[in-house]
C-alpha cells in the first residue's frame, strides 16, 4: 500500500471496491511509521498495533457506507482521547491519559475514521516551526534540515509521509495553515464556532480553531462535513447548518471577486520569489473567470502587536490551571517558551499595565475584524500568501523569539477576526512546498472549498 | 512606552504567575520579555480612543442550558481520580496550604 499517493476519496472507492481492505491501509501506515518515526519525530503516541488491525477487521465486516470508513486519521496531541496518553507537546502532561473524547474524536469516530495515533507539536500549540516541542523536533519531509511548520508540526509531517490519509490541528494564529503550506497540504483553519472546542486543551479561547489537513481540497471538505456544527458541550459553537460542503465543489468561478490587500505585499522580508508564485496563482484564478480587485486592510501593520498581546494574556489564564496538585507535573516542567507566554500575558493583564496593553489591544482588535468586514463588502475573498518565506533551516529562528512570532504575519490577523481560511498548495521553489491562502467572511468555507478546489483541479501542484 | 525589565521585574511576574524562575534563567527571559513587550507597546501610539473592545467574535450571547442532571456531562468518581498521583478514601491528596 503506498499510503502517500492515496487520498481520502480514492480510498474510500478502493474500499468499496474491494481493491484493498482496512487492514491493509493500518498496515500501510504502520510501515511507514517504522521507516520515518524515528527520524523525523513525528509521532509521539502510536496505538498498539494488534488494537489497530482489530478496528480494522472491525470496519472490513462493513459495506464502508460512513463518510469516514476505514480513513486512518492522526490527532494533534492537543484533542483528548479516552484511554489514550495525551501530552499537548509538553512534558507537564507527559503521563496524562484522558478519561473521555474530545467531541471532534467522537465524531471522527463514528463516522468510521481509524485513530492511528497522536502528533508531535509545539507544547501547548505554542509555535510556528515544531521546535517548541518538549520532545524533539519534528523534521521537513521535503527537507529533514527544515522545520516542518508549526504548531502542528506532527500532524502535517505525518499526513506527508504516508502515517495517515488526514489529520487534525488547531489554528490559534499559523498552526494549521503554516504547516500545511510547508508540507504542501491543503489545511483548514476554520470560522471561530464552526468546530466543537470541547475536549481539546485550550491554547487562547477566544481564538482557538479546530482544524485539519489533507492533501485535497475534496478531503478537506469531506472532513470538515463531520467535525463541523453546534456541540452542547462548546458554548461558542453557532446554530448555523453544516452544509455538504463536497456537495459544492466544481463550479465555475465567473463572477468571483476576488481580493489583494496591497499591505500584504508591501511586507518587508517576504520572499520575492513567494510574491510571484501569488500573483502566478491570482493569474490562474483570473484564468478560471474571478476578477481580481486590490483591497486594503489598513492595520495589517499592527496585527501581530495586538496578537502578541492578547494571545499570551489568554495563555497565562488558561496554562494556570496546571499546577500540578490532581494530575500532571509541576509547574517548573513547563518549557521556555511556555513560560515566556505566561510570563507577557501575566504583564499585559497585571494592574497597572492592563489598560495599556491588553485594554488597547482588545480595541485595535475591533478595528482589525472591521478592516476585514470592509474588504468583505467588496469581494468575496482575500487572496495572500501563507508564509513570507520558504520553509527554515531547524535551529534558524529558536534563539530568538520574536523572529519566531513574526513567520506569522500573513497568517494571525485572521484569527483575530474569527475568520476562515484554506491553505492550499501554490508550487515549489528550491523543490520546497509554497502555500497560498484564501481568506473568507465568517462560515464561508463552502466558498473556500469551492475555490480552492477549482484552483486546484485547473493547476495541480500536488504532483 | 518602552519596556525594559529589571531583574526584580522579572522575579515580580514570575511570582505573579506561580512560575520558579531560577536566577541565572532570568538574564535571557528578560530581554527576551523587554524585546517582545517593545514590540507589542508600540501598539499604544495607535489612536484607539472611542473605539470599542472586542473580546469575542462570535456575537453569541448568555448561552445557556437546563440546570438539570445530565450524565453525558459526568466523570465517574474513579475516572474523575484516573491521573491523581495521590488520593485518599476517594479524593485527590492535595499539598497542606495552612
Amino acid at each position: 500500500m503506498n499510503i502517500q499517493k492515496l487520498t481520502i476519496f480514492s480510498t474510500l472507492e478502493g474500499l468499496r471496491n474491494k481493491q484493498f481492505t482496512a487492514v491493509d491501509l493500518v498496515q500501510g501506515c504502520l510501515a511507514n511509521i517504522k521507516k520515518y518515526n524515528d527520524d523525523y519525530h513525528v509521532l509521539l503516541t502510536v496505538v498498539d498495533e494488534d488494537a489497530l488491525r482489530a478496528d480494522a477487521k472491525e470496519i472490513d465486516k462493513t459495506d464502508y457506507s460512513r463518510p469516514l470508513s476505514g480513513i486512518p486519521i492522526v490527532l494533534k496531541d492537543l484533542f483528548s482521547t479516552d484511554g489514550l496518553r495525551t501530552t499537548a507537546g509538553s512534558k507537564v502532561l507527559e503521563n496524562y491519559t484522558p478519561v473521555y473524547d474530545a467531541t471532534v474524536v467522537r465524531k471522527l469516530k463514528e463516522a468510521g475514521a481509524i485513530i492511528i495515533g497522536k502528533a508531535n507539536q509545539d507544547a501547548w500549540g505554542h509555535g510556528s516551526s515544531g521546535e517548541n516541542t518538549d520532545y524533539k523536533p519534528t523534521k521537513n519531509p521535503f527537507d529533514p534540515s527544515r522545520v516542518p511548520g508549526g504548531s502542528s508540526s506532527g500532524s502535517a509531517a505525518a499526513v506527508a509521509l504516508g502515517m495517515c490519509l488526514a489529520a487534525t490541528g488547531t489554528d490559534t494564529g499559523s498552526s494549521v495553515r503554516l504547516p500545511a503550506a510547508f508540507c504542501n497540504l491543503v489545511g483548514l483553519k476554520p470560522t471561530y464556532g464552526r468546530v466543537s472546542r470541547y475536549g481539546i486543551i485550550a491554547m487562547a479561547s477566544s481564538f482557538d480553531t479546530i482544524g485539519h489537513m489533507t492533501k485535497t481540497v475534496y478531503d478537506n471538505a469531506l472532513i470538515c462535513e463531520v467535525t463541523a456544527g453546534k456541540d452542547a458541550f462548546d458554548g461558542t459553537t453557532a446554530d448555523i447548518p453544516v452544509p455538504k460542503y463536497t456537495a459544492h465543489l466544481g463550479k465555475t468561478l465567473s463572477g468571483v471577486k476576488v481580493g489583494i490587500p496591497k499591505e500584504y505585499f508591501e511586507i518587508k522580508g517576504t520572499d520575492p520569489r513567494i510574491s510571484d508564485l501569488t500573483r502566478k496563482a491570482l493569474d490562474a484564478l483570473a484564468a478560471l473567470g474571478a476578477q481580481i480587485l486590490d483591497i486594503s486592510l489598513p492595520h495589517t501593520n499592527v496585527a501581530m502587536e495586538c496578537y502578541y498581546i492578547l494571545v499570551p494574556s489568554e495563555v497565562s489564564s488558561n496554562l494556570a490551571r496546571f499546577d500540578g496538585v490532581r494530575y500532571g507535573g509541576g509547574r517548573d516542567t513547563f518549557g521556555a517558551e511556555a513560560k515566556r507566554r505566561i510570563m507577557i500575558g501575566t504583564y499585559a493583564l497585571s494592574s497597572g499595565y492592563y489598560d495599556a496593553f491588553y485594554k488597547t489591544a482588545s480595541k485595535v482588535r475591533t478595528l482589525i475584524k472591521k478592516d476585514f468586514d470592509d474588504a468583505f463588502t467588496k469581494v468575496d475573498v482575500i487572496v495572500a500568501p501563507s508564509s513570507p518565506t520558504l520553509p527554515f533551516k531547524i535551529g534558524e529562528k529558536s534563539n530568538d523569539p520574536l523572529a519566531m512570532y513574526l513567520s506569522d504575519i500573513f497568517v494571525c490577523p485572521v484569527n483575530i477576526a474569527g475568520i476562515p481560511t484554506l491553505n492550499v498548495p501554490c508550487g515549489f521553489i528550491e523543490k520546497l512546498p509554497v502555500g497560498i491562502q484564501l481568506i473568507g467572511p465568517q462560515w464561508s468555507e463552502e466558498k473556500l472549498f469551492s475555490i480552492g478546489n477549482a484552483y486546484e483541479l485547473h493547476t495541480n501542484h500536488r504532483d | 512606552m518602552s519596556a525594559s525589565l529589571t531583574f526584580s521585574d522579572s522575579l515580580h511576574i514570575a511570582k505573579l504567575a506561580n512560575l520558579l524562575i531560577k536566577d541565572e534563567e532570568i538574564p535571557l527571559l528578560a530581554s527576551q520579555l523587554s524585546a517582545i513587550l517593545n514590540f507589542v507597546g508600540k501598539l499604544q501610539e495607535l489612536p484607539s480612543s472611542g473605539v470599542a473592545e472586542t473580546s469575542q467574535v462570535t456575537g453569541l450571547v448568555n448561552v445557556y442550558r437546563e440546570d438539570e442532571i445530565d450524565k453525558s456531562r459526568m466523570l465517574s468518581q474513579k475516572d474523575a481520580l484516573g491521573n491523581a498521583k495521590a488520593t485518599h478514601d476517594g479524593f485527590f491528596v492535595v499539598p497542606a496550604v495552612l
